[in-house]
């Protein structure tokens, strides 16, 4: 029981983890190339037409 | 006993620690190394192209104007523009980091299932994540040079997203389902954004040649899938040694 118990305990911890972790990553990608505020287009030009993202 | 009631009483947030800063370190480590590389590729093989199609988005070179234009004008040299190409640097691990991120979150769940990935198998990991975040989008809205006649951008960012989405799943499905309906799923989740259409400019207004364009969306493809390889292999490497630095500790 207790060994369960932990055993389900450690594997929500790890898709927590993961869904943090994997937001994190997503809200990312939205800055570096999704963003459409100008400093941060411009800075980020290249990169966008260069990754293939929608860029202006 | 006395183990066994330690771990009884134990709250769930020390096993949260260990687990987030095994994906966070991994995918730090593996976005930043391949994000380095990736940018110093895209500087050579990707800038001169996006350089050269610029003189036509500027007027500075006219296609099909009264006089045939040289293919191989003079480009502003590598490097020419230092803060351009750091603030590229930067952004491109900034970019891969992102990614990493993702992807170390996905091997973290595919390994809690019985699917260990290292540095070798990460390899598949980066190809499944090339098609899903670069070659899916970039079917039918092909990677733009400067100056290309194009739709709404938050249309076709909305488009992109749920390409990604799609194909993102297809990869996961085609990997772990295992069976006929989910190969078929994943190819229906594969084919169906092309074929309800990407947000398409009503005319065409590009002023860059053909041959440029072309030339750009093959480099910028051809950088993507280098950059997803070395970006699954780091990752899966980076992630089996965390496991083993986290494990030693414990």
């Amino acid at each position: 029981m207790t060994t369960q118990t932990q055993t389900a305990s450690t594997a929500r911890a790890g898709i927590l983890s993961a869904v943090f972790a994997a937001a994190l990553g997503l809200g990312i990608i939205t800055l570096a190339g999704h963003v459409q505020a100008s400093a941060l287009h411009d800075a980020a030009h290249d990169v966008r037409h260069a990754t293939g993202f929608p860029c202006h | 006993m006395t183990p066994r009631m330690t771990c009884a009483t134990q709250p769930a947030s020390p096993a949260t620690k260990p687990m987030f800063s095994r994906i966070l370190t991994s995918a730090l480590f593996a976005g930043a190394a391949a994000g380095l590389i990736v940018a110093l590729l895209q500087l050579v093989f990707v800038q001169p192209v996006l350089l050269h199609a610029e003189l036509y988005e500027s007027g500075e070179l006219v296609h099909f104007g009264a006089e045939a234009v040289s293919a191989h004008p003079e480009l502003p040299g590598m490097f020419s523009d230092l803060t351009r190409d750091g603030l590229s640097v930067v952004f491109t691990m900034l970019t891969y980091t992102g990614y990493a991120l993702v992807l170390v979150a996905l091997m973290s769940l595919a390994e809690a299932q019985g699917h260990p990935v290292d540095g070798r198998t990460g390899v598949l990991w980066g190809l499944a994540g090339f098609i899903a975040f670069h070659l899916a989008p970039g079917f039918t809205l092909a990677p733009e040079v400067p100056g290309v006649a194009a739709a709404d951008v938050f249309a076709r960012q909305i488009w992109w997203w749920a390409t990604v989405a799609a194909a993102g799943v297809a990869m996961w499905l085609i990997a772990f389902g295992g069976n006929i309906v989910s190969y078929l799923v994943a190819a229906v989740l594969l084919m169906a954004p092309h074929l309800i259409g990407a947000p398409e400019p009503d005319v065409f207004t590009g002023p860059v040649p053909t041959e440029i364009g072309a030339l750009f969306a093959a480099r910028a493809f051809g950088v993507g899938l280098v950059a997803w390889v070395l970006l699954g292999s780091f990752a899966g490497y980076f992630w089996q040694n965390e496991g083993k630095r986290v494990e030693a500790a414990a």
